[in-house]
């Protein structure tokens, strides 16, 4: 039940109707999960970048959480995502958190060092199913 | 020699970026390539297609023309090629982290990218004629 009601505020802005990418914000004590969703390329980028901006600036956590469990590609516009809301939760002395990303997604982020910015983790167990990293 | 080939044009809209880089994957998929092998051209493919419409064709929209290739011995060929501004100082530009992107969201890592998912980059940009990117990959043998 969870999940669709999780589908049903994906959003759908492509000019298409193909639902590419969106992105669920929650915020509870200072903590905020951004669940991203979807390929996250140039054009997907901007959108869920807005999103987390207008939400961040809202209410100033302290720690900014992104999601990846549901993001299935990423290339290097995804690393301007990251750095992006790295420099902002940085600007307002807070943290930001990384949390499973696939292999591939991993592999484009160390080329830009962005394991050394930000805490990459993996606190959700997966199935292996949806998840070829064994670590 | 060429054992396969396919030709794509599309026009340089970023919601054609997708379609892009599936296209290529799926053009490759009969040479059943591991699932990091097809993360890997999807991502350099989107890598060379982005760079075209957010650099090539900043301010019009222009044609993009992708020319994959499956030669011998399971490698694999795609030229990535658009008619655009072209590129001012190529070594400048193959520099991991530079931009000409004053927005700060734009990592400057293409190239990059472009050079760690793919066995060999070749770029060759003319000032107002264009750019060509060329990207080659051998696939893993499958038993």
């Amino acid at each position: 039940m969870f999940y669709n009601l999780y589908r049903a505020l994906v959003y759908f802005n492509d000019l298409n109707g193909v639902i590419i990418v969106g992105v669920k914000i929650e915020l509870n004590d200072q903590v905020m999960i951004a669940y991203l969703n979807g390929e996250i390329d140039h054009h997907t980028a901007a959108d869920i970048r807005t999103d987390i901006d207008i939400r961040v600036e809202g209410s100033h956590p302290d720690i900014l959480i992104l999601d990846f469990t549901n993001v299935s590609f990423m290339d290097s516009s995804g690393i301007g995502l990251v750095m992006g809301r790295y420099k902002l939760m940085n600007d307002i002395d807070g943290t930001l958190k990384i949390v499973n990303p696939s292999p591939q997604i991993r592999k484009v982020m160390s080329l830009a060092g962005i394991d050394r910015l930000a805490i990459i983790e993996k606190n959700k167990p997966c199935k292996r199913s949806d998840c070829f990293d064994k670590k | 020699m060429i054992k396969n080939e396919m030709k794509l044009q599309i026009p340089s809209k970023s919601s054609n970026e997708s379609f892009a880089r599936v296209a290529v994957a799926s053009f490759f998929s009969q040479l059943d390539p591991t699932v990091d092998e097809i993360s890997d051209i999807k991502t350099a493919v989107s890598e060379a297609v982005t760079n075209s419409i957010v650099h090539g064709y900043a301010n019009e929209i222009g044609n993009i023309f992708i020319h994959a290739k499956i030669l011998d011995d399971n490698k694999i060929y795609i030229r990535i090629r658009d008619k655009g501004c072209g590129i001012d100082d190529l070594d400048q530009a193959m520099e991991p982290m530079f931009t000409t992107c004053k927005t700060g969201e734009r990592s400057g890592l293409g190239f990059t990218v472009m050079q760690s998912f793919m066995d060999n980059l070749r770029v060759t940009s003319k000032k107002g004629k264009g750019t060509i990117v060329t990207l080659t990959k051998k696939l893993r043998k499958r038993i």
